[in-house]
């Protein structure tokens, strides 16, 4: 913990009148925990006062002045949750890991906290574990979602993964699937689309998993570029209204069989996709 | 300047000014815990409620921090903020019944029982205090701390403040009293003056023209002999 990075996160946001949030959000990202010596520090070099900086430290759930496990299992206990009984999963939680909530495990893995409503009301009880969401826990699932973010919920096998679903998508145009039943990727039929980038045209295949990025194409595409995607079938640009919440590119839509749109970032290398599931018959 | 009418007066005060300021301007008593001349409004006990507007528009909104406007209709003594006033000290009651302040309140107001839950709260995190060492004294020592159920006043880290002149003057204006006072662990948070045998002003040497709350102070009842 050296006094330059804080230094260097706090350079980053002086450009910014009032970027107090965002220095200590990097804090934190950074340590996972907002050391003391960094607010001391961070009160130096902005001239807020340590009271001040204190005061919004506290007040977001989102901060903490304790050191946290390398994962953070939040369970939700809002209304919603709470009334589908999420007060018994929190419980369980801290049975098995033998900490009481907003505590971490001796051996410094996996801190787990309480928050109030995650937003996903509907599917509740809602864990999160390290930024995945599981939905519809009950006391019997606690034990593999402990034993999944202790595994580190990125390395868990994309088969017994649960959030990772086939969609079958088609054209919003022409209404033709999109689905290639000749080209296989992650076990299951491919997605082929025409992509235009600057001078270049040509096919990719998209991977069909909802959650799964992996990608094969006729030309590589450089990281970085925004492409326009198109019909195979009809040749009409899959436009999209919507903007990339993470870096602002437009989104490409298709419609998802069973009712629904899928939304994808049309950057290279971004990784932003969303179900817009209004309407659908689930 | 802004004309309004207060309890059937027209009153013309300047622009900016509260309805506080302008009912105390006509000698209207307006109950309050939270107000002090010279610290910003901050409208969090409630106390002051006044009735703005009229018929089904009318409302109730805190005096202290309302500003005056052209026309406005304010009663500061109607039934309905004699009842939400009633309500009010009721449920600081409720909170903190040791207060001296509020006990005064409450019987100057004919209340005498409160029907709620009873707790004894050291703090009714009125801000006085908070705006005391910032306004007044320029130290900043103390403020808020977490939110909703866990909101308590103190200082960061819970830890004496390097800004902190122990000049007592949280202790001075606090209603609810004995709050900052730690008693005899001087080390802990606030004050611990009553455990100060030197003069804690004195040896802070950055410290100077400092303004002092501290009545008597045991450090300078020693000092003086
Ligand atoms: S209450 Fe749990 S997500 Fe809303
Ligand atoms: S005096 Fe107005 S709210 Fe306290």
């Amino acid at each position: 913990m050296k006094e330059e990075n804080f230094l260097s996160i706090i350079g980053k946001h002086q450009a910014h009148q009032g970027g107090l949030i965002s220095i200590l959000e990097d804090i934190q990202t950074r340590y996972s925990y907002l050391p003391e010596q960094a607010l001391r520090i961070v009160a130096q070099e902005t001239g807020f006062s340590l009271v001040d900086i204190y005061g919004v430290a506290t007040f977001y759930k989102l901060f903490s002045l304790k050191p946290r496990g390398k994962h953070l299992i939040s369970v939700c206990s809002g209304t919603a949750c709470h009334v589908r009984a999420s007060s018994g999963v929190i419980e369980e939680f801290e049975q098995r890991l033998q900490v009481n909530a907003g505590e971490t495990t001796p051996d410094g893995e996996i801190t787990l906290v309480t928050v109030n409503c995650l937003g996903a009301c509907a599917l509740g009880p809602i864990v999160v574990v390290d930024g995945y969401y599981f939905s519809n826990v009950n006391r019997q699932m606690v034990g593999k979602i402990i034993d999944n973010a202790r595994a580190g919920i990125d390395r868990v096998d994309v088969d017994t993964d649960e959030r990772i679903f086939p969609l079958e998508v088609s054209c919003p145009h022409c209404n033709r699937s999109l689905i290639d039943k000749n080209f296989y990727i992650d076990g299951y039929p491919s997605i082929r689309v025409t992509v235009s980038f600057g001078r270049r045209h040509g096919w990719v295949r998209l991977s069909c998993l909802y959650g799964s990025y992996s990608v094969e194409q006729e030309y590589e595409v450089p990281i970085d570029t925004v492409v326009n995607f198109f019909c195979p079938h009809c040749h009409a640009e899959l436009s999209g209204v919507l903007d990339c919440t993470s870096c602002g590119a437009p989104m490409v839509s298709a419609f998802i069989r069973g009712g629904g749109v899928l939304h994808i970032c049309s950057r290279r290398g971004c990784k932003a996709h969303m179900l817009d599931l209004h309407g659908a018959s689930l | 300047m802004i004309d309004l009418i207060i309890n059937g007066l027209s009153v013309s005060v300047e622009e900016g000014a509260t309805l506080l300021e302008a009912a105390r301007f006509l000698g209207f008593p307006i109950p309050t815990l939270c107000y002090m001349d010279g610290l910003s409004p901050y409208g969090a006990c409630r106390l002051c409620v006044v009735e703005i507007g009229e018929g089904p528009r009318a409302k109730l909104v805190t005096a202290c921090t309302y500003p005056a406007e052209e026309g406005l209709k304010v009663r500061t003594a109607s039934s309905r903020v004699i009842k939400a006033r009633k309500m009010i000290l009721e449920l600081h009651l409720a909170s903190c019944p040791q207060s001296k302040t509020i006990q005064d309140l409450a019987a100057a107001h004919g209340v005498r029982q409160q029907r709620f839950r009873q707790e004894y709260e050291d703090c009714i995190l009125c801000g006085l205090c908070v705006r005391m060492c910032e306004e007044q004294m320029m130290a900043k020592a103390i403020g808020f701390r977490g939110r909703g159920q866990n909101r308590s006043i103190g200082t960061p880290f819970d830890i004496q403040s390097d800004v902190c002149r122990l000049c007592g003057g949280c202790m001075y204006i606090c209603p609810a009293c004995q709050l900052r006072c730690t008693y005899t662990e001087p080390e802990k948070a606030v004050c611990g003056g009553c455990e100060n045998l030197s003069p804690p002003c004195l040896e802070k040497e950055q410290f100077d023209d400092m303004m002092c709350f501290m009545d008597p102070c045991v450090a300078c009842e020693i000092a003086k002999d």
